[in-house]
């Protein structure tokens, strides 16, 4: 039991932990909660395997902006976990979940049974020797191989914060009451830009 | 291997009983100088010149009762404090605050942990902050805290764009993302990167009050407005520990601030540490400066200056300085 498995079990368990009580919990805010729990124990894992960028970018932009965005929209609408979210549902959409857990429960199961992840004596983990998931590579391969795709991304998420303001403003039109209106919709722009 | 954790708990106590320290008689500080700027004299009673007025104030704290409201959602409620605290105190485990030194043979790092991403850690660590001031509002159970939490998010959330994209300047033009590398960079007065940065300074300096929360843009506990804001219903050592966090906060972006503008802890003839708390003390001066001058903001006016004034400057800063690093 070497430390590198002593943090990489308790994070593992902590991130899995987070992400069961979150689909757990009536309450929303709680639900936002765990998720932010579960995203740092992740963080800890990327920062483990050396990719310390994509740890520090998981805390900044899903943990502090995402999710403070999830928090904000929750308070707004004032949930406090009494509504009965899950009734009346139709067939169709019981069906689709089963369906769908059931998938992701065989996937899991084929990645256990194949052994993609050979039982190497401790956990895997290896602190890779090479600046894998540093500063440096990462912003080598986002701004000169994968330049297009990337800048491409953005324009896609810029379509969809206009998209949104185009939206809002009408639903403020509509409502004639503009200054109630203007708050939520701003912030949804704010997130969009952390993105 | 032993060594190695020893040294890094001892830094570690060090920092948190400075920092701690340095929370306590930032208070002091704010009542003085606000008072002198007010022509009043500040706290005198307690000790010589009032000098243990900030120990007065904790016990008399400690020892009031901690209420708990009805309405309030206890988990959360109760871990509101230590999210708005603790995040507050981890940026100082990055900043250096001196050269590495030679004791009992061994070469010390006067930093609690030289991450060759520090900035991002800082970046981070901050945007964790909010968190204590929303889940504080919401779960009060009470109006004045929800408008508090509520606007809070909204000015954290905004302020923190331009924030980061003021920091991105000094990064373009010193190449690192280490605060160890950066300080080393600004040997002398004249490399300080606030001489190549004076747009990226003054941008940093207004988003870091603004995230911080300080008048002038101290909505969250406009009192006049929300009565005390997101810590309307909290008591005892429960509010102390907001206060504190304020005053880490206060005291962690003027630490940021004097590593990446003033050349941390460089200087002649004195020892770094010196320096370090000198450039940090002159943040705090200007902060609480600013707060005995200017009146509060509106609300609509701070977003609207955030993201209308702030932001687009903070890109076209971004930008010029990218220009000028490629050419």
């Amino acid at each position: 039991m070497n430390l590198d498995t002593i943090i990489f079990a308790i994070s593992a368990v902590v991130a899995v932990f987070g992400a069961v009580m979150m689909i757990g919990q009536r309450n929303p805010v709680a639900s936002v909660l765990y998720m932010i729990v579960s995203l740092v124990a992740q963080a800890v894992l990327y920062i483990q395997l050396g990719a310390l960028f994509l740890g520090a970018v998981l805390i900044i932009v899903y943990a502090g902006a995402i999710m403070v965005l999830f928090l904000f929209v929750i308070m707004l609408l004032n949930l406090r976990g009494r509504e009965d979210l899950g009734a009346g549902s139709p067939l169709v959409s019981k069906v689709t979940k089963f369906v769908v857990a059931g998938l992701f429960v065989l996937e899991l199961g084929f990645v256990v049974w194949s052994g993609v992840f050979p039982d190497s004596g401790s956990t895997g983990i290896q602190s890779s020797a090479s600046e894998f998931g540093s500063v440096k590579v990462v912003a080598e391969l986002i701004f000169m191989k994968y330049l297009y795709p990337f800048e491409l991304a953005s324009i896609l998420l810029l379509a969809a914060i206009v998209g949104a303001v185009v939206m809002a403003g009408r639903a403020a039109v509509t409502e004639t009451d503009e200054s109630d209106d203007d708050d939520p919709v701003k912030e949804q722009t704010v997130d969009e830009v952390h993105d | 291997m032993l060594e190695i954790v020893l040294i890094s708990s001892l830094k570690v106590v060090v920092i948190m009983a400075a920092v701690l320290t340095g929370c306590a008689y930032a208070t002091y500080m704010e009542r003085k100088v606000v008072a002198r700027l007010q022509h009043r004299v500040g706290p005198t009673y307690a000790g010589p010149y009032g000098l243990l007025q900030p120990i007065a104030d904790a016990v008399k704290l400690i020892f009031k009762e901690d209420i708990v409201p009805n309405r309030v959602e206890r988990i959360t409620w109760g871990l509101a404090p230590l999210v708005s605290f603790v995040p507050a105190l981890l940026t100082f485990i990055v900043v250096p605050f001196g050269a590495d030194i030679e004791l009992f043979g061994r070469q010390i790092k006067m930093v609690g942990s030289d991450l060759n991403i520090g900035i991002l850690f800082i970046l981070a660590v901050t945007s964790l902050g909010v968190y204590g001031i929303v889940l504080a509002g919401w779960s009060s159970g009470s109006k004045y805290s929800l408008m508090g939490g509520i606007r809070s998010s909204a000015q954290m959330i905004s302020y923190e764009v331009g924030y980061g994209l003021s920091i991105i300047g000094v990064i373009l033009v010193a190449n690192t993302l280490s605060l160890r590398e950066l300080v080393e960079q600004q040997a002398s007065v004249g490399d300080w990167f606030i001489w190549r940065q004076p747009l990226g300074f003054i941008l940093y300096l207004t988003c870091a009050i603004a995230e911080t929360n300080r008048l002038p843009f101290d909505m969250p506990e406009a009192e006049s407005e929300l009565v005390g804001g997101y810590h309307t219903e909290y008591s005892s050592m429960r509010f102390a520990m907001f206060f504190m966090g304020e005053y880490a906060n206060m005291l962690a972006v003027s630490a940021v601030g004097a590593t990446l503008f003033f050349g941390g802890w460089q200087g002649p003839y004195l020892p770094p540490v010196v320096w370090f708390i000198l450039k940090v003390f002159m943040f705090m001066f200007f902060y609480i400066w600013l707060r005995a001058t200017f009146p509060r903001f509106r609300y609509d006016q701070l977003m609207a200056f955030g993201w209308k004034v702030l932001f687009p400057l903070a890109l076209l800063n971004t930008m010029v300085t990218a220009a000028l690093v490629m050419l």
